[in-house]
């Protein structure tokens, strides 16, 4: 116990020195603004991307007017320029990679939460999440050195095989297997994309309230009839949105499509044929962009792809935002 | 309402609480509360849970000014001066006015930081000064001799009821006139909890403590008044020896034996 | 017990179908990450030499390194953290702190996450637009400055979630001592938030290490030696798409180089941020 009253201990002479209020007040002030200055300039960065870009693209789009939007034609030459193909490529590769990536991440999460053994579910869930680490441009010249002539050599000519007397698969599996092309991009982007479904597909299902998940069980279900016939109902729109996030992500991806999907500013039927997406297109051209009118078309694309994720990520996240509701967060 | 089984009138009285009402929102969690606080003695707000106990210490420090959505109407004396007015420094207030927490809550520094943090804030001091302040507020919190070898260590690291001691030392190193504690016990072992009450026994002679409890037996062992309160309104409020053994309301009464709470 | 029916083996069956496939979905996901880096161990230690670190870039047909290259990634990915990290982190400090529940501070985190999953390409547009176009000429800083606004979303998040964390009790022993708010704020909840935050950062420099499109129009490349920040401003993921797109076979032994040294450099961020954060865990 004390030893000295406070009163006789001197060592505990209270010399105050009152902090003056104004000055108080004021510093609170001042680091009150400036972090809500900060985080205004958050919506600032939205708003200066969408009227820079507004801006830029504004010559593209008086001159060719909203056919802008489904003309073919890219000449630098006669400075006619259609963003149809970017588009088709931009959209159809990452539908492509969606078909691929939607069962193989939500199939990955199934596993690390369902079925794989305790003690390895951290090391491989981390293993998962580093195919999302690994930068674009590897994946790109992944596809292109490795991946392409393995579909070169092999898969390509064997779908050319086997859909070729197909009425209309086999033209959508036409040769000749360059290799590169539409299908490889989406292969590339669905390896790159799957990792985003399972991160989000195992955070929804954790959430899964488990008396829901045992009363299921406890009716002697089996575990694909509790996943299918309870977690996925209820974590429905958390997967969903998850998948529109992964989505979002391919849409915008670059280097990776870049190195493997051609360049060509054609709509082909063949998936096995080159085209290109919005994100090469500008990566490739607009250094060598020359005139006004060219570059202002390739920043109309980006306008495009920006307003295309910018819809498809928002409708996401309200999906995750509905979803975090419902669990009650 | 209220009954006073007040002692004598000369008794000097620190904090004079005068209808006091408190809103969370516009739910009114006080109604209309009344009481004294004397020097140099140990107050106990005694109910179930619920009843505002809490409420009413943590309005006393105007901590609830953190929270946009909770509002306290009437008047609060300290020292004759009312603390509710809006243009009471409320940074001097609470340097006047201590609070210690249910849960022991050491910042994530070291001892010796964890005590400082706060000496700092109204005070210039060099390392010398600065260690015999630290040292002279642990020992008055009867921790020094389990921490002087080890006051670079984390708070977090001792144990609950040292915790707990260290936060009772970093509220007397600014030296206070007051002390508040929000059930300071709840969160420990017995033992603890008795050497925590010791500590309160000698504190009162140097400050006014106010202490909220759900412990019947605490409240009649340390403190010299007791305020019952149920469901926002102050019952009774007297002498500790009055209100435990003859008390003059029927609802006091009932909660002391234990017919509910 | 009933014997079994003919429709439980069928349930039974399509259950491990069921489970067997994502099984195989996990090997193939697992798979594809071992080849990648596989692919990269090899091609990449066959370009790897001392020269790497010590030479520039070369013209197609000589020897050479990729210094400049990699100090030109260093100084941008710097510079566009040292820009970015404090925006981030006030930003979040306010939608933690001070605006927890009013509706700026939902639309600030709405927007916030849909720029955290933006194509970077665009955000290389938009510098483009304001810094390359006005000024006339590429530059370094430009660079930088791509960088930072994709650093920015990661650290809002992470800051605004680590401080979310730090119970309130915690705030109220310190605000119940006198002390200031944004003394409670600086110097409690940063420090209780520390490891998180510090978390954020790396993941942050983790991502912009690997990012080549908000580079190619804003630094777009230099084969000399340059850290001139008004002047373009060679960087190893620009230099790697160039090499490995060109027909030159030694160009393409410095891209995979380059490129093992990207993901050596982020790897070994990912898991040490998560080491960090697993450490000082609740």
């Amino acid at each position: 116990m004390a030893e000295l009253t406070l009163a006789q201990d001197t060592r505990f002479t209270a010399v105050r020195k009152a902090p003056s209020l104004r000055r108080i007040a004021r510093a609170d002030a001042f680091f009150r603004a400036l972090t809500r200055a900060s985080a205004l300039a958050v919506l600032g960065v939205l708003g200066g991307v969408m009227l820079a870009l507004a801006i830029g693209a504004f010559p593209a789009f008086k001159a060719f007017g909203f056919e802008f939007l489904w003309t073919q034609t890219w000449n630098p030459v006669t400075e006619k320029f259609g963003a149809l193909a970017p588009i088709y490529g931009t959209v159809v590769t990452s539908a492509i990679a969606m078909a691929f990536a939607v069962p193989i991440g939500v199939g990955i999460a199934v596993f690390l939460t369902e079925i794989c053994p305790r003690p390895l579910r951290r090391p491989i869930g981390i293993a998962i999440e580093l195919l999302a680490g690994i930068p674009s441009i590897i994946y790109g010249i992944w596809g292109l050195f490795v991946l392409a002539p393995v579909l070169q050599r092999g898969v390509q000519p064997f779908l050319i095989d086997l859909f070729g007397p197909v009425p209309v698969l086999g033209a959508v599996f036409a040769g000749p297997p360059y290799g590169i092309g539409m299908l490889t991009a989406a292969l590339i982007l669905a390896i790159m994309v799957l990792p985003f479904i399972t991160a989000i597909t195992r955070d929804v299902f954790e959430q899964v309230p488990a008396v829901l998940k045992e009363a299921a069980f406890g009716l002697g279900c089996t575990t694909r009839e509790v996943i299918r016939g309870v977690v996925i109902p209820y974590a429905r729109v958390g997967v969903i949105g998850g998948c529109m996030l992964a989505l979002g992500r391919a849409l915008g991806e670059t280097m990776a499509v870049t190195f493997v999907i051609g360049n060509a500013h054609k709509i082909h039927a063949s998936l096995l044929g080159p085209g290109t997406t919005i994100s090469a297109t500008i990566a490739n051209e607009f250094t060598e962009a020359v005139g006004d009118l060219y570059t202002a078309s390739l920043i109309a694309l980006g306008l495009i792809l920006f307003v295309i994720t910018f819809l498809v990520l928002a409708a996401a996240r309200l999906m995750l935002a509905r979803i975090a509701r419902k669990a009650g967060a | 309402m209220m009954d006073m089984n007040t002692p004598a009138g000369d008794a000097p009285v620190k904090v004079d609480i005068r209808h006091l009402s408190f809103f969370y929102g516009d739910t009114k969690a006080l109604k209309d509360v009344s009481l004294p606080l004397y020097r140099n003695a140990v107050t106990a707000f005694i109910g179930p849970s619920g009843c505002g106990k809490s409420t009413l210490l943590r309005a006393l420090n105007r901590i609830y000014d953190m929270y946009p959505n909770q509002r306290a109407e009437g008047e609060i004396f300290v020292d004759g001066e009312n603390i509710l007015d809006p243009k009471q420094d409320v940074n001097l207030l609470r340097a006047k006015l201590g609070m210690v927490f249910q849960k022991p809550t050491p910042f994530p520094m070291s001892i010796y930081e964890n005590i400082a943090f706060g000496v700092r804030l109204y005070e210039r001091l060099n390392k010398a000064e600065m260690d015999a302040k630290v040292e002279g507020a642990l020992r008055h919190a009867a921790l020094w001799d389990e921490v002087k070898d080890k006051l670079g260590a984390s708070g977090l690291s001792l144990s609950g009821g040292q915790q707990q001691r260290l936060c009772i030392a970093r509220t007397v190193a600014i030296k206070p006139e007051v002390i508040l504690l929000d059930e300071p016990c709840s969160a420990l072992d017995p033992i603890s909890t008795a050497r925590i009450e010791e500590l309160i026994e000698e504190l009162k002679r140097e400050y006014t403590i106010v202490i909220v409890t759900h412990n019947m037996q605490q409240a009649a062992r340390i403190s010299d008044y007791t305020a019952f309160m149920l469901l926002g309104e102050l019952i009774e409020f007297g002498d500790t020896a009055m209100i435990t053994t003859k008390p003059k309301v029927q609802k006091t009464e009932d909660y002391i034996t234990g017919r509910f709470g | 017990m009933r014997p079994a029916s003919p429709l439980y083996a069928r349930r039974r069956r399509r259950n491990a179908l069921f489970l067997g496939l994502s099984a195989l979905a996990t090997a193939l996901g697992l798979g594809c990450l071992a080849v990648i880096l596989a692919t990269l161990a090899v091609k990449g230690a066959d370009g790897l030499s001392l020269r790497v670190f010590t030479e520039m870039t070369p013209p197609p047909g000589s020897d050479g390194g990729l210094l400049n290259a990699i100090a030109g990634s260093l100084i941008m990915t710097f510079l566009g953290v040292l820009f970015g990290t404090p925006l981030g982190i006030f930003a979040g400090t306010y939608m933690a702190e001070y605006g927890r529940h009013d509706r700026t501070t939902s639309v600030v985190r709405f927007v916030n996450d849909i720029l955290l999953s933006a194509p970077s390409i665009v955000v290389g547009l938009f510098v483009y637009e304001i810094m390359v176009a006005t000024l006339g000429h590429f530059s370094g800083l430009a660079g930088a400055v791509a960088l930072a606004i994709i650093v920015v979303p990661v650290v809002v998040r992470t800051t605004e979630d680590m401080l979310v964390l730090v119970p309130d009790p915690l705030r109220e022993a310190a605000t119940a001592l006198g002390a200031p708010r944004w003394h409670v704020i600086s110097r409690i909840a940063y420090r209780a938030a520390k490891a998180g935050i510090i978390t954020g950062v790396m993941l942050a420099v983790a991502r912009i290490s690997g990012e080549t499109a908000p580079l190619l129009f804003t630094a777009l490349n230099n084969q000399f030696w340059s850290a001139d920040l008004n002047a373009p401003m060679a960087s190893l993921p620009v230099t790697i798409f160039q090499f490995a797109m060109s027909p030159y076979e030694d160009w393409r032994r410095l891209a995979w180089a380059g490129a093992l040294l990207i993901t050596a450099a982020v790897l070994v961020l990912s898991v040490a941020a998560r080491a960090l954060n697993a450490r000082k865990g609740p």
